[in-house]
């Protein structure tokens, strides 16, 4: 009987991404000087289980270079190596090397062992020599008399050792680094052939080991395991000259028993050319596992459970003769199926939903790499990171958040000197913030830098083509000159911005996710980037409308109110365009049936209804025959199978089994023209001002 | 029996060769056109459709098919050829096509199915191209089913709107 190691592959690397990602947060609140030494804990402790697992699992490239890492975390853990920023600097490198390491294993492909390598020399380097090597070499010149120690270690391990994934074979060479070892193995315990269940340690040990180090150090080797053994050590007086013979030679032959004991685990540990098979399809379940509380889960079983009970109930109902009573209970019964599968949808969205803090996380790492690059001083602030999101719409905006980070650090933030110079605090911040509002999530990038430099900007534009030198632009209009395809704010292309991927293309992306991206900036006082996006793609509240005998649904979300025409408060403006003065402002008026072309539709305005909708701050007035139900929708693409359609975003399918179009406001706009090209700025405005005076 | 047999019997034999396909035919305008079948996911009736503003005439407009929301195209005026009142052997074909870079499922009306037949593809004869007219395109060959002529239809082109 064998385990088949691969099985627990995928936990591996789950488990040692995670200590990765805690080493990372860990290194960046290091600060060399005023290390916190539970700090240095964590992050040792996140290095000895990676190295530990990828030991057992025979992954020893990673285990080997997590070692000198190691080695270096322990003496700074002991205090005998100052911690320094080269060595922050050198252990985030390598934990960015050891991901792509596991990275490279998860996908069963050959790592790539250069970086590796050279990070290991350059740890090798600032240990002075081979790690391994050190201690026993430098101990017996030095200090042997004085403070050496022998210490008796009994070393008993329970049967199940193996099974929690622990080795003694590296226990025992990591005594062996502490000082001369001698070992003496008891195979009492092994039972006869037909009792031994090779999956069990039977085998225990007797250490003598000399050494300088303090007990605790003995102590720490067997930290990992110290339920699962019984242990003793005891600090005995001398050597046991006479035996010493004998006991080295029971260090080679213990290897041997040790390993018939153990076939499989040793042999998956000591064979690293020949990986042992990992399924394929586990592989990329990074990108389509979803961790989910188990709260969560409860609260979905609960109502799944509340959800049988109605459904019973109304087929019990459904059993009986109809009558007038029944005909009410159904009723009721209808209307309690109705909530709780409400609520059921409602729990199962939260699912997808995740805190925003999945994205938040990567950016102390960015920022400081990049504020190390730019010689700023930059502090980041992280604020609403519970704030939760849906997992596609989060995957997706990490790359342009990313980029508005970097753009903010790049061209925001001045250097110390002109920080200094305009009185200002030397250390910049950039804040990331995170709120709900209404049923969109709205994510704020602020820094304090210099603003956006309208007449830089303006220049550029004119240079591009963009504008004209004549056109008179409020600032805020500059600023949203940012945004337009063909526009780098960079006097020169630097290396983090200004790669060709321009504001244009975060624009685009959260357009994508039906979301908007605004910019408002003050110029020495620092800009503030807003993104807003719908909490979910999957689900919307939506009016049902009537346009001839075609139903299309409105987000509910951009309706402002719906209304019949006073026609006396109609103008109309230009060759075909209406306008309605509604209390201060002037909506103009889209008649749908002409945007999609359908014929039959009532094309009397006192005849039909007006939606005022709003969208990019713009309101507009869609004319439909009439007004229908509103319900939630569940958004399916037309694209999967068809091709974008304007004015449409997607469809759905109602009740009854039809299919029905969802009505896309700012492609609505767009399509009837009323947008001036290059501008967000609707030509009626200026149009109705004529008219008003 | 025995004839239907030697027929079955023949047809096996036929699968056996790798070139050997079956198409599935149907009528439009009194034509015979085939599709490969293993690219027909079902046959359905005509039924309700929900049309989609502004796009062209011969995309009828899109129907639910299970929770998923697959076009409709109406072969007829994709090739130009008049218009007729949908009756009741109207069908609607659902196909899985490849194009480019993605897999679409798409729906095609046509005037009713016929048969299915096995076709080696070498039998098949290139169209000759006599008139300019744009449907030759969609035609990806021509073969003799008995007396009859079938033409095969190339998806990726009747398809690509």
């Amino acid at each position: 009987m064998s385990i088949d190691l691969s099985q627990f592959f995928e936990v591996f690397f789950e488990e040692s991404f995670e200590g990765l990602d805690a080493m990372e947060a860990e290194l960046l609140n290091l600060v060399p000087g005023e290390e916190d030494l539970e700090t240095i804990n964590t992050i040792f402790r996140a290095a000895h289980s990676i190295k530990g697992g990828s030991g057992t699992f025979g992954f020893s490239s990673v285990a080997d270079f997590t070692h000198v890492l190691e080695t270096l975390l322990d003496q700074i853990r002991e205090g005998s190596r100052d911690l320094t920023a080269e060595h922050v600097n050198l252990l985030l490198k390598s934990v960015d090397c050891l991901r792509a390491l596991l990275r490279a294993l998860q996908a069963e492909q050959q790592p790539d062992l250069t970086e590796a390598d050279e990070l290991r020399v350059k740890f090798e380097e600032i240990l002075g020599m081979r790690a391994a090597s050190k201690a026993p070499e430098q101990a017996p010149e030095t200090v042997r008399e004085s403070s050496f120690n022998t210490y008796q270690i009994d070393f008993k391990p329970h049967h199940h050792l193996f099974k929690t994934g622990n080795e003694p074979l590296y226990m025992i060479s990591e005594l062996a680094e502490l000082g001369e070892l001698e070992t003496q193995a008891f195979q009492d315990d092994v039972p006869d052939i037909t009792n031994l269940a090779p999956e069990d340690c039977f085998l225990s040990w007797r250490f003598f080991l000399t050494t300088d180090k303090e007990q605790s150090c003995i102590e720490e080797i067997f930290e990992w395991v110290e339920d699962d053994a019984d242990i003793t050590i005891t600090l005995c007086g001398g050597l046991f000259g006479d035996e010493e013979d004998v006991a080295v030679e029971t260090v080679a032959e213990e290897a041997a028993p040790a390993q018939e004991a153990e076939p499989a685990v040793v042999k998956a540990a000591i064979d690293p050319k020949k990986p042992a098979p990992v399924k394929a399809a586990t592989a990329n379940a990074e990108s389509t596992s979803i961790r989910v509380g188990i709260d969560k889960v409860d609260s979905l079983i609960n109502m799944v459970g509340e959800l049988v009970i109605t459904q019973a109930m109304l087929s019990q109902l459904g059993e009986q003769e109809i009558t007038e009573a029944t005909i009410a209970s159904l009723q009721e019964g209808l209307a309690q199926l109705a909530h709780n599968t409400r609520d059921l949808q409602e729990n199962v969205m939260r699912i997808r939903m995740l805190p925003i803090s999945f994205v938040f996380s990567r950016f102390p790492r960015l920022v400081r790499d990049i504020s190390q690059k730019l010689d700023k001083q930059v502090e980041l602030k992280l604020l609403g990171e519970q704030t939760e999101l849906d997992k596609t719409v989060m995957e997706k905006l990490s790359d342009p958040m990313v980029h508005l980070v970097r753009n903010s650090l790049d061209h925001g933030l001045e250097t110390v000197d002109k920080r200094v110079a305009a009185g200002k605090n030397p250390v910049g911040t950039v804040t990331l913030n995170s709120f709900h509002q209404g049923g969109n999530i709205v994510i704020e990038i602020m820094d304090d830098g210099q603003g956006l430099n309208t007449t830089k900007i303006r220049e550029k534009a004119i240079k591009n083509g963009l504008i004209s030198e004549t056109d008179d632009l409020s600032d805020n209009e500059i600023n949203e000159l940012i945004f337009l395809p063909g526009f780098s704010t960079a006097d020169q292309v630097s290396d983090l911005s200004g790669r060709g991927v321009g504001m244009d293309v975060v624009r685009r992306n959260i357009e994508a996710l039906s979301g908007s991206v605004e910019v408002a900036s003050a110029p020495g006082v620092g800009s503030t980037f807003t993104i807003r996006l719908p909490l979910t793609l999957a689900i919307l509240d939506g009016q049902l409308v009537r346009i001839a005998e075609h139903t299309y649904i409105i987000p509910l979300i951009s309706i402002i109110e719906s209304l019949q025409i006073d026609i006396s408060k109609v103008s109309r403006v230009g060759k075909d365009l209406d306008v309605l003065r509604l209390r201060d402002e002037y909506i103009p008026i889209l008649r749908l049936y002409n945007i999609f072309n359908h014929k039959g539709a009532i094309e009397t305005l006192d005849k039909t209804l007006l939606v005022v909708v709003e969208s990019d701050n713009q309101k507009v007035g869609l004319l439909v025959d009439d007004l229908l139900s509103q319900q939630q929708v569940v958004i399916k693409s037309l694209e999967a199978n068809y091709q974008k359609v304007d004015g449409v975003s997607g469809a759905t399918i109602l009740g009854d089994g039809r299919v029905s179009l969802i009505v896309d406001i700012s492609g609505l706009i767009k399509l009837s023209g009323l947008r001036k090209p290059g501008s967000q700025e609707l030509i009626i405005e200026s149009k109705a001002n004529l008219e008003a005076s | 029996m025995i004839a239907q047999h030697d027929d079955l019997h023949h047809k096996l034999n036929l699968e056996q060769d790798q070139d050997v396909k079956q198409f599935l035919t149907f009528f439009m305008a009194e034509e015979e056109y085939g599709v490969d079948i293993l690219t027909v996911q079902e046959i359905r009736s005509w039924e309700e459709i929900t049309v989609i503003p502004n796009s062209p005439d011969f995309v009828k407009g899109v129907i639910n098919l299970r929770g998923t929301i697959v076009p409709i195209i109406d072969l007829r005026l994709r090739f130009g050829i008049s218009a007729i009142e949908y009756g009741p052997l109207t069908v609607v074909i659902v196909l899985k096509v490849k194009l480019e870079n993605a897999c679409k499922i798409m729906g095609i009306a046509v005037d009713a199915v016929s048969d299915v037949y096995s076709i080696a593809e070498h039998e098949a004869k290139a169209v000759p191209h006599l008139s300019d007219s744009d449907n030759a395109q969609f035609v990806a060959g021509l073969v003799n089913v008995g007396e009859k002529m079938v033409a095969l239809l190339d998806l990726q082109k009747t398809m690509d709107i």
